[in-house]
């Protein structure tokens, strides 16, 4: 039997390497620009104005017209095609986007509103707020669960415990890839995004609560073997589940990231990594960190001394 | 197994009926009452949230001092006045909500010039007195004012040119004379007389009592219209000359007497609203958005359907039709609630796709461990799915929290991105329970009695 939770030493490093660039650049963004993470106007506030034009235009004439109204701090570029201007800029009211538009059309002819969307800045704040509460009630929500289905087996608050640490990470993992995208091609923080985490948080536990089942399951039949060897087997068990159902779900995740548009890509990309990381971290992290905590030893494998299932320590 | 054939037809029957409900066919009356019907001019009739068929999404808040909130009913008030100009703007299917304490959401598919809808939401309203002169104004017309000359016209021109439903407009050209405005008015409550029937008392400022008194004192017998933004609200018949206060009486229920106490004392807006969020997204957008998804569902479905194949064979195959039965009902559930699709709904329905079949592989990998161990078939199958069933429950659990904590997130900041993701994931999660388990055990069992013991004994067939 492959040693899973043994080499635990190896998959905690690995983990390590993915969640470091993303506490790194929470640790940077905080710095320079105030904020842990890049945030669109979802949760600062401000304007978002897709614009498709009859003729191609320069991002850069459109942002002129916005710059001699006073909206010095705009950002204007293309998307999908030379025709189609994404502009951002502060919030702004009813009665200055129409002059603005009158001002747009003036100059390149009529055009087509794609997407309109302002939002005020205290608006903003309370979002970020409400994001932060949303998460961190998803997940003490799930540890009291956890720890209610798992009462039978002893230490079940351990089973939460570790089922949330997995979360946390592949909650870091996501934002590791959101940092690296941020850096790449400006990839913001939206609504959707905390959407991605939260059903990432509900995925990640779903996989690792298969495992901890077959762990219950099995602590009760082979009770005079070591809890390690017990969760391995439990592991090996569940793998060709772990891995088929997270085909199938990334078979669906690729199709829309593919077909899905533009406004979907962020989502499914995002979704996509934390989706392969909970599947990872259930496997080698919530499982291994459970028999790191029951043998008292968080990166070497047990010594003699290691509890049996059901929890007797062995007599040297 | 009798039990089983019994049950097998229902299943049958249960999918035959929600693929009817699905499928765009004329349906009998009672059926399109509960939603069958849907939308006209969407795919299968599903109802399209605004970023899908082109829509403004508004959120008001009361302009209060920073810490104040409305007083209590103001908000109430506010929502029926902005409902009130919502429908006088003649937008099919808008949506008013109150949200919290001091916001409303408005949501406008399709508008033309969403800028000036949002203008005339946010616009004070005028509650005034007119003189029919004659004409038999009913509760709902709309008409032309002396403060109001031309309401009743341009909404007829819009009825005409196709832009904006029907509406009671009897008297596009004429002109009403305004006897008073609603600043008059100093209060309106509903009441109840001796014989228990709903009355309005009112009171009258200073200022206009004598006004007021002088027209009714020389119109007693004839009809006196209450108007608001050029909507007759009633019209009753003057009985006495009114100075300081006075009653409207009419065969009023309940609601009717206090919607039409509240519009007369608050014919304005009872606080001044501000616009803190407004989304436009543009009708060709969205048309796109749903021809994309359409595709993405597609493909995501079919390479499910081919990879369950691939991997458990016969019991695959099974899953398979669970599968496809379970898209079935979720789309017919769709309809029947009926659920708003947003974009991010539409990803979270075909999410749950590739989640559904998770039940189904916890079961079949149950399923061929038992047979490994040298179990029979028969009892290696109930073993598989009594087996799968604690994780299946548990791990689905867990998502409905993260599902239920998304909801309330989405719903308290007018998020609909958010809130339908959630919905739509969660009737996932819940019918894959229902369909993974239920329906393919139900199959499993059939397949079984009717002789497919032997097939399941072939290694190739199960994949083992």
């Amino acid at each position: 039997m492959y040693a899973i939770v043994e080499r635990r030493g190896l998959w905690f490093t690995i983990s390590a390497l993915f969640i470091l660039p993303g506490i790194i650049f929470m640790i940077w963004s905080m710095a320079t620009h105030g904020t842990p993470l890049p945030l669109s106007i979802d949760f600062t506030g401000g304007t978002l104005w897709e614009i498709r034009f009859s003729e191609p235009v320069a991002p850069a004439d459109v942002r002129k017209i916005f710059v001699d109204a006073g909206f010095t701090d705009t950002a204007a570029f293309n998307v999908e095609d030379d025709r189609t201007v994404q502009v951002k800029l502060k919030s702004i009211d009813i009665e200055t986007k129409t002059q603005l538009a009158e001002a747009l059309t003036a100059r390149f002819g009529p055009f087509e509103e794609r997407l309109y969307r302002s939002i005020g800045p205290t608006m903003g704040s309370e979002v970020s707020r409400a994001a932060l509460i949303a998460v961190v009630v998803a997940s003490v929500l799930i540890l009291i669960y956890i720890a209610g289905a798992f009462r039978q087996v002893s230490h079940p608050l351990r089973y939460g415990t570790c089922a949330v640490i997995a979360l946390v990470h592949d909650v870091l993992v996501t934002i590791s890839f959101i940092g690296v995208m941020n850096l790449i091609a400006g990839w913001e923080v939206d609504a959707l995004f905390l959407t991605a985490i939260l059903t990432v948080i509900g995925f990640s536990v779903n996989d690792t609560i298969v495992v901890f089942d077959r762990i219950r399951e099995n602590l009760r039949r082979y009770r005079n073997e070591r809890f390690a060897t017990v969760t391995n087997r439990s592991l090996i068990e569940t793998l060709q589940r772990s891995i088929a159902t997270q085909v199938t779900v990334l078979l669906v995740l690729v199709a829309i990231l593919v077909l899905g548009g533009a406004s979907l890509r962020q989502f499914m990309a995002t979704m996509m990594v934390g989706m392969i990381s909970g599947t990872y971290s259930s496997i080698f992290n919530a499982t291994a960190l459970l028999v790191a905590w029951e043998e008292g030893s968080l990166l070497h494998k047990g010594n003699d001394t290691a509890p049996l299932a059901d929890g007797r320590q062995v007599l040297a | 197994m009798r039990n089983n054939t019994i049950v097998l037809v229902l299943v049958i029957l249960l999918s035959l009926f929600a693929l009817y409900i699905v499928l765009p066919v004329p349906h009998p009356s009672w059926l399109e009452r509960t939603g069958a019907a849907g939308q006209s001019d969407s795919p299968l009739g599903l109802k399209l949230g605004l970023d899908l068929q082109g829509g403004t999404q508004v959120l008001l808040e009361a302009d209060l001092p920073e810490g104040q909130t409305p007083p209590e009913g103001t908000m109430d008030t506010a929502k029926i006045i902005v409902e009130n100009r919502v429908n006088g703007l003649g937008v099919a299917e808008a949506v008013v909500q109150k949200q919290g304490e001091s916001r409303i959401i408005v949501e406008l598919p399709g508008v033309d010039n969403p800028d000036q809808a949002v203008e005339t939401l946010r616009s004070t309203g005028q509650l005034e007195f007119v003189d029919p002169g004659g004409a038999l104004l009913r509760q709902g017309m709309i008409i032309n004012t002396t403060n109001h000359p031309t309401l009743a016209k341009d909404l007829k021109a819009e009825i005409d040119a196709g832009n904006a439903p029907p509406a009671d407009i009897p008297y596009p050209d004429q002109v009403f004379q305004t006897v008073m405005t609603g600043e008059i008015l100093r209060n309106a409550v509903a009441t109840q007389d001796q014989f228990n029937q709903w009355q309005i008392n009112f009171e009258l400022t200073g200022q206009g009592s004598e006004q007021f008194y002088e027209y009714t004192r020389q119109h007693i017998g004839q009809p006196l219209a209450i108007v608001l933004d050029g909507r007759v609200l009633s019209a009753p018949t003057i009985q006495a000359a009114i100075r300081d206060s006075g009653v409207i009486t009419g065969q009023f229920t309940r609601e009717e007497a206090e919607s039409l106490a509240v519009q007369m004392r608050y014919g304005a807006l009872p606080v001044p609203l501000k616009v803190i969020d407004i989304r436009t997204i543009g009708a060709s957008l969205g048309q796109d958005s749903v021809a994309r998804s359409l595709q993405a569902g597609i493909l995501g479905i079919v390479s499910v359907l081919l990879f369950m194949l691939l991997l458990y064979r016969l019991p695959g195959l099974l899953a398979d039709v669970a599968l496809v039965i379970y898209v079935i009902l979720n789309l017919a559930l769709f309809k029947l609630i009926p659920v708003t699709l947003t974009l991010a709904g539409i990803a979270g329905f075909i999410l749950s796709v590739g989640m559904a079949v998770d039940a189904n592989i916890l079961i079949f990998e149950r399923m061929k461990e038992e047979l490994r161990s040298g179990r029979t078939v028969r009892l290696a199958v109930e073993a598989g799915f009594s087996r799968a069933w604690p994780a299946i429950r548990d791990g689905n659990l867990s998502t409905l929290i993260s599902c239920a904590v998304l909801y309330w997130f989405g719903n308290t900041f007018g998020a609909s991105v958010v809130k339908g993701f959630a919905v739509t994931l969660s009737i996932g999660v819940v019918l894959s329970m229902f369909t993974a388990v239920f329906i393919t055990r139900t199959f499993m069992r059939a397949f079984l009695s009717g002789g497919g013991q032997k097939l399941l004994e072939s290694r190739t067939l199960l994949n083992y």
